[in-house]
């Protein structure tokens, strides 16, 4: 059952995309993302993949033509980073606003300004609240198994909204690592083909897309829309148990790592979940009760899930590689002490911002962050909520 | 960290193909079956500015993914980097080092940093690179001399990985003249 290649986090994707033939890619190319649609062009270029390639002039039509594309009834699919997706903003809400079921993958990187490349995830958390779901990498594989999963989670009757898979830039897109593929058929298997329940093109039965709506059905719309995320969480765990039953890689939308019995823990997401478990595994050589909980499905919060892998935990400290500005922590934190209000077995909650801008995360610091919370577990005070790991001073 | 892992760093100047030494050894350890990552520092590359790429190689899945800092050994593709970077930072007692160089062990490792303890190999890749390849391109020579100064892979492993590689991507014959700079250059880290 399918191969090993050695591959980057771009060509992971790529690779995927290919396996999944969308019916049609618009893109625009901008660092880190440029390597996988250049891929993808590639297949496009070769024949290997029957997909209409829509080369735009920005991220905005890039969206655009995918919407497009969508509501006339063809499996959409297209990737950004950073400035590129700030640039689809408008569309991005309108697109799970009219229930389409696009996929994106989104290679993480810093928004300007100043000009910066690299990785954080500022770029995905400013889309924390447009309706789409997001699914967070730890590394290539779950990137190349994520975006499989997506399609099947988005075409999903019940939920039919947007997914946006993302990947850290540079850590994973242009790391090279070792990536199980599966068959093409496999793939096919698994996605199916789309059938979508409204289509432009099926002018037998017409339908209007994105009309005016005012005061009388606007807010109702919007709960449909809620309803439709409320849903996605069942769908995206039952996807991703079919995922790992047909093909031995599991998920969740979250991961207890050593948590059960853990005393302090650390929430992470994307690759620096990674580099936690390996200290993780260290402290606990060294006969630590520690702890992690990562992060997979951020949109929806799966908040009970999150409150019952944490509660009764001594303390807890949530990595956030984003700001929000004028906020009480960074976006995670937020949303993980939202989910202990009223709770009384709650841990104490602090909060680290790092690695903005690419900034080197470093089992050094995951070991900073552990101290802290022992000292915390020990001793009952905390010296600061919200912290930072690796700031220059 | 556990040191079930080797890590590689390599340093070069833009053009040289410290990124691609770094992913053609990740590729040939993937490619036997083993676990391995491969990346390069991303900077403002220029050519003949100088670079740095990394490789880690084990036998279970790599979690990491951060920098390595603690290399077991350092390739490096150009002898005036010395005069530039400390290329033996953050290397271990008994690390390795190995450097493209015309010059003796002796004047290199009077360069050096750090002193003590190091396994020093010089092997003058670019001139072996004229002789077999017939391009000053010394990042194939240098993995050659990588493995046979650290046997992190089997070489015969490595030389069927580099035919196979560079008949598909260029020709057979171009793919004849790496695998004999490889050899020669192993051969000649074997007798060092």
């Amino acid at each position: 059952m399918g191969k090993v290649m050695a591959l980057t986090g771009n060509e992971a994707v790529a690779e995927a995309m290919r396996q999944i033939n969308p019916d049609v890619v618009a893109a625009y190319p901008i660092t880190p993302q440029t390597e996988l649609m250049h891929k993808f062009a590639e297949y496009h270029a070769d024949g290997l993949v029957n997909t209409e390639l829509v080369l735009v002039e920005s991220e905005h039509s890039a969206l655009s033509a995918v919407v497009g594309a969508s509501a006339a009834g063809a499996r959409a699919m297209t990737a950004t980073s950073a400035n590129g997706l700030a640039l689809m903003w408008e569309i991005v809400y309108i697109t799970a606003s009219l229930r389409l079921p696009v996929v994106m993958a989104v290679v993480n990187r810093a928004l300007s300004g100043p000009i910066n490349i690299h990785c954080d995830h500022s770029d995905a958390m400013g889309c924390r609240d447009s309706g789409w779901l997001q699914l967070y990498s730890e590394n290539s594989q779950e990137a190349y198994d994520n975006t499989i999963m997506a399609v099947r989670i988005a075409e999903h009757p019940d939920v039919l909204l947007p997914v946006m898979v993302t990947l850290d830039g540079f850590i994973l897109s242009h790391t090279m690592e070792r990536i199980d593929v599966l068959e093409d058929h496999e793939v096919r298997d698994f996605v199916g083909e789309y059938k979508p329940r409204r289509a432009l093109l099926d002018v037998e039965h017409p339908f209007t897309v994105g009309p005016l709506d005012l005061t009388d059905y606007y807010f109702e719309h919007k709960r449909q829309q809620m309803e439709g995320m409320a849903h996605a969480e069942a769908v995206v765990e039952a996807v991703s148990r079919e995922f790992g039953e047909r093909f031995g890689r599991h998920y969740d939308t979250v991961e207890e790592y050593q948590l059960e019995d853990a005393e302090v823990a650390i929430v992470a997401m994307g690759s620096t979940a990674g580099t936690s478990k390996e200290v993780v595994d260290e402290l606990r050589q060294a006969g630590e009760k520690v702890g992690l909980l990562k992060i997979r499905m951020f949109r929806p919060f799966p908040y009970d899930r999150i409150r019952n892998a944490l509660r009764g935990k001594k303390a807890v400290a949530v990595l956030d590689r984003a700001v929000a500005f004028g906020s009480y922590g960074g976006p995670v934190y937020t949303d993980v002490r939202a989910t202990f209000y009223g709770v009384s077995d709650a841990p104490v909650l602090v909060n680290y911002i790092y690695g903005l801008g690419g900034r080197d995360i470093t089992p050094a610091h995951i070991r900073t962050a552990f101290d802290q919370l022992k000292s915390i577990a020990r001793t009952g005070r905390v010296e600061t909520l919200v912290g930072f790991l690796g700031l220059r001073d | 960290m556990s040191k079930k892992m080797t890590e590689i760093r390599w340093h070069g100047r833009g053009g040289q193909g410290a990124k691609t030494a770094a992913l053609l050894l990740a590729e040939a350890a993937i490619d036997v079956g083993k676990y391995a990552q491969a990346f390069p520092e991303y900077g403002p590359e220029r050519t003949g500015a100088p670079v740095r790429a990394f490789t880690r190689i084990a036998d279970a899945p790599i979690r990491l993914h951060s920098p390595i800092e603690n290399p077991d050994t350092v390739v490096v593709l150009d002898p005036t980097l010395l005069d530039v970077v400390d290329v033996t930072e953050g290397l271990p007692s008994g690390g390795v080092v190995i450097i493209n160089t015309s010059a003796s062990k002796q004047e290199m490792a009077a360069k050096l940093r750090q002193q003590d303890q190091l396994r020093l190999y010089v092997i003058d890749a670019t001139k072996l690179a004229l002789e077999t390849i017939g391009r000053p391109i010394p990042n194939t020579v240098m993995l050659g001399a990588l493995v046979g100064a650290t046997e992190v892979l089997p070489f015969d492993v490595l030389v069927e990985d580099l035919r196979d590689k560079f008949s598909k991507k260029f020709s057979p014959s171009i793919a004849e003249m790496n695998v004999e700079a490889v050899k020669r250059a192993y051969e000649e880290v074997k007798k060092a």
